[in-house]
């Protein structure tokens, strides 16, 4: 099977490959996929909590290629971005953006999962910080 | 000398063929053309002599009494169809259950799963960690309706090497006939059916540095005679068992390969178990977690198989995909989407049959290669666990059987 240049690209160059410190205020972390099945990612965001932008975001992938090159490109596509820009975010556009054979469709919804998670992990975050604010 | 790009280390996918076969086989495209079961003229006559001499080779090479115990096929695929469902159906009176193996390659398993849809029952006997058969297993296995024992020579995937004779001797006490898929072995270790009492044995060609496209069976004439149905009519050519025109510049060169890996197998087998230990010392002693697949001293010489903890197989061979051709029992480089039966066998957890990786050495390969693949595999493990979730959760000391895995 031939990898899409940018598949390619991805594999070789990552993008914000890394960790963020996971109690770090305003970082959102996911962590998707199971490793029996041959995928795991993990994708991380950092919101500023001023202005709800999300600045910066890592990842790190257990999988193949395209799995590697999905996560990748999700965190490039997520500086930058509010969180309901973020959560907009739909597998269908890696597809499309990686040219991604219907066999590696997972790999794409995988990512969506991933930015969901972490999305989730930080809205929870945020809700808790809240209430403990209150109830002090 | 320079290295030459890509290298070719998947020889168990194929090999490529010796130019010394590449030679002997091409007067038979253009002068010697005819046809070996023209029986009234020249060109008939020596077409038939070339594939006598070629099929008189082979049996050299396995030890075959008769060389007409021997039956071309298209290749190992077609030769384990006929051997599998070709005693099945001329048995069928007889009995009606076949022992084998969880480790089989595809070609086995899926004429199995026919011939299950079809009235026969298989038991599929498990393999220990170490990838090896207990024969034992196999004695428990075999009822008062077994007509058939069908044991891989030597495994496709990490080279593990059966006990054959002990096998072969279990299916003569009990008069069970046996059959071995040695399209992984013949050429490469010494195999002999006499000595090792095999009934029916698959060989292909293209896998000892002979042209694709032909194989062979062999079928035991004496103590005992085997019948097996055919499963293509026409002609009535290979004694009835196999219609059809023979390939004869193939069968001249499968013949000639066979000769040559008669002559040279002892050379090449230590030539090539010395630069295999190399590549595996170099890998498992530079990379942590790290873990041989099959038994070390019962493999064929020019495989190795690892599985890497914490990186997925086909990420591994993308690394390395430009420059070296490897194989991984991956599920992203297989088309069913499941990792490696094989090793998922071995009692290995799913996510080290996601990670493994095979590399098969051949009569071509050199010392340079292997450095260079060994150290590229070495770069290319330590790169991908910077980036992998599962490596950094270990360096944490995280149990990774301990997370509740939400997957999809």
């Amino acid at each position: 099977m031939a990898y899409s240049d940018k598949v390619v690209d991805h594999y070789n160059n990552p993008r914000n490959v890394g960790s963020f410190t996971k109690d770090t205020p305003g970082v959102g972390t996911g962590l998707v996929g199971a490793p029996e099945c041959g995928d795991v990612m993990k994708l991380q965001i950092r919101v500023n909590l001023e202005t709800g932008v999300i600045e910066d975001a890592k990842f790190k992938t257990f999988g193949c290629g395209s799995a590697i090159a999905s996560s990748s490109l999700a965190t490039e596509w997520l500086k930058g971005k509010t969180i309901d820009e973020a959560a907009k975010i739909k597998n269908t556009d890696i597809v499309n953006e990686l040219k991604l054979p219907p066999v590696k469709i997972h790999c794409s919804v995988l990512a969506e999962d991933a930015i969901k998670a972490a999305l989730a992990d930080y809205k929870d975050k945020q809700a808790s910080v809240t209430t403990g604010a209150a109830s002090k | 000398m320079g290295l030459k790009f890509p290298i070719f280390m998947d020889a168990q996918s194929t090999t490529p063929s010796d130019p010394r076969v590449v030679e002997a086989m091409l007067p038979y495209f253009t002068e010697k053309f005819g046809h070996p079961a023209s029986r009234n003229h020249p060109f008939g006559w020596e077409a038939e002599g070339a594939v006598d001499a070629a099929r008189a080779k082979l049996a050299a090479l396995i030890g075959a009494r008769d060389p007409k115990e021997l039956v071309f096929t298209s290749g190992g695929t077609e030769a384990i169809n006929l051997a599998l469902k070709g005693v099945a159906e001329m048995y069928r009176e007889k009995g009606t259950h076949i022992v084998s193996t969880v480790i089989e390659q595809r070609a086995s398993l899926d004429s199995f799963k026919r011939l299950e849809r079809q009235g026969v029952s298989v038991t599929y006997v498990p393999v220990q960690p170490d990838g090896l058969v207990d024969v034992e297993e196999i004695r428990k296995a075999i009822t008062d309706k077994t007509i058939l024992i069908s044991v891989m020579f030597a495994n496709n995937e990490i080279g593990t090497i059966q006990d054959i004779p002990a096998i072969g001797r279990l299916a003569k006490e009990k008069g069970i006939i046996f059959h071995t898929d040695a399209t992984q072995a013949v050429g490469k270790i010494p195999v002999d059916v006499e000595a090792m009492g095999i009934d029916l044995l698959s060989c292909t060609a293209h896998l000892m540095y002979g042209p694709k496209g032909v194989g062979a069976l062999y079928v035991r004439r004496k103590g005992p005679r085997v019948r097996i149905a055919p499963m293509i009519d026409g002609g009535g050519h290979e004694r009835g068992m196999r219609s059809g025109t023979l390939p004869v510049p193939l069968i001249v060169g499968f013949g000639r390969a066979a000769e040559i890996a008669k002559a040279e197998m002892a050379a090449e087998g230590e030539r090539l178990g010395k630069l295999r230990d190399r590549l595996q010392d170099m890998i498992l002693s530079s990379v942590e977690e790290a873990f041989l697949n099959g038994r070390p001293d019962r493999r064929l010489p020019h495989n190795l198989n690892i599985s890497f903890a914490y990186v997925e197989g086909e990420s591994v061979l993308m690394g390395l995909n430009k420059e070296t051709a490897l194989s991984s029992g991956s599920a992203c480089t297989s088309s069913t989407l499941e990792p490696s039966y094989v090793i998922a066998a071995l009692g290995a957890s799913a996510e080290l049959a996601h990670s493994s990786i095979r590399f098969s050495l051949h009569r071509f390969t050199t010392a340079e290669e292997v450095e260079y693949v060994g150290q590229r595999t070495i770069e290319v493990i330590k790169r991908l666990r910077e980036m992998s979730p599962l490596y950094e959760l270990a360096k944490e000391g995280v149990d990774l059987k301990t997370i509740k895995w939400k997957a999809e």
